[in-house]
């Protein structure tokens, strides 16, 4: 495990934790899903009308999103509890995305040593559409990793503060 | 033999995970009570007995590490086993959680082999 000052020192940014931040998503996926992501070939801009997001706050101060498509995250949460799809409500829907982005932005963390200790996280947050303007404070324009769930496309991002 | 089981978490989506987990762990429930949070889960307490209590740590109104440091004075929860549940992973929480009285410490993501292994051994027999 990599202290949070080695990984940013090593790099003079934070683009070094962008591969934990696909494992920390990669390993809530399998574990709580049992669905494998993959990477996407090309980068493609679609419809992600569902957005998670996670605050962090202390020795990482930012905030950590999952987005995707409204019928992804329906998918997510009938693999999450097991139950057929057309069975997943909205709200069910809403708080399977925001567990799932707790669960990253917690396992992300614990990947880093320090943060597990010093870095606290907020209760999620579910945005449903896509006709809004997040602006933050964040320095950077943040780390983003895009990855496909059963082929569909989602967004994990982290916007970091200080 | 089967148990008695509260699951206390703000999500009910994750309460619904960690008793199909159970469950898939071969662990008999005979019945599961649910609570959003350590206010609640007292207020199941004092009407129900159990034999397993499963708890996250970040919840509002009373978190899970109140909520243990409340259970002695609970006639219903003496002796239950607490296990937590948590995306806490720090060393920190692990250490607060086992001073104030819990059993075992399941990191979030889990799978339900983690969850036997964590559970099984604190219920003595009665799984």
């Amino acid at each position: 495990m990599k202290s949070a000052n080695e990984l940013h020192a090593a790099s003079g940014s934070h683009e070094s934790w962008i591969p934990l931040l696909e494992v920390a998503a990669r390993e809530v996926f399998e574990l709580m899903l049992g669905s494998r992501l993959t990477l996407p070939e090309t980068a493609e801009e679609t419809n992600l009308n569902v957005t998670a997001m996670v605050g962090l706050a202390g020795q990482l101060c930012g905030v950590l999103s999952v987005r995707c498509e409204d019928g992804a995250a329906a998918l997510m949460t009938s693999k999450m509890l097991g139950v057929e799809l057309h069975k997943v409500g909205s709200e069910e829907m809403s708080d399977a995305l925001g567990e799932i982005c707790n669960m990253v932005a917690g396992n992300f963390k614990n990947k880093i040593s320090g943060l597990s200790e010093g870095c606290m996280l907020s209760p999620p947050t579910v945005i449903t559409g896509n006709d809004y303007s997040l602006h933050s404070q964040a320095e950077s324009p943040g780390l983003q990793v895009r990855l496909l769930f059963e082929s569909m496309p989602m967004i994990v991002s982290l916007q970091i503060q200080s | 033999m089967s148990i008695r089981a509260l699951i206390v978490d703000d999500s009910s989506v994750m309460r619904k995970i960690v008793e199909r987990s159970l469950r898939q762990a071969g662990i008999d429930l005979s019945k599961v009570f649910e609570a959003g949070n350590g206010a609640d889960a007292l207020v199941v307490l004092q009407e129900n007995q159990v034999d397993l209590i499963l708890c996250d740590i970040n919840m509002p109104v009373m978190d899970g590490l109140e909520f243990i440091k409340q259970l002695p004075g609970v006639a219903n929860a003496k002796d239950v086993p607490v296990v937590m549940i948590t995306t806490e992973g720090s060393e920190s929480h692990v250490v607060q959680a086992l001073s104030c009285g819990a059993r075992g410490y399941i990191r979030k993501p889990f799978t339900p082999q983690q969850v036997k292994e964590h559970v099984v051994p604190v219920l003595g027999g009665k799984s």
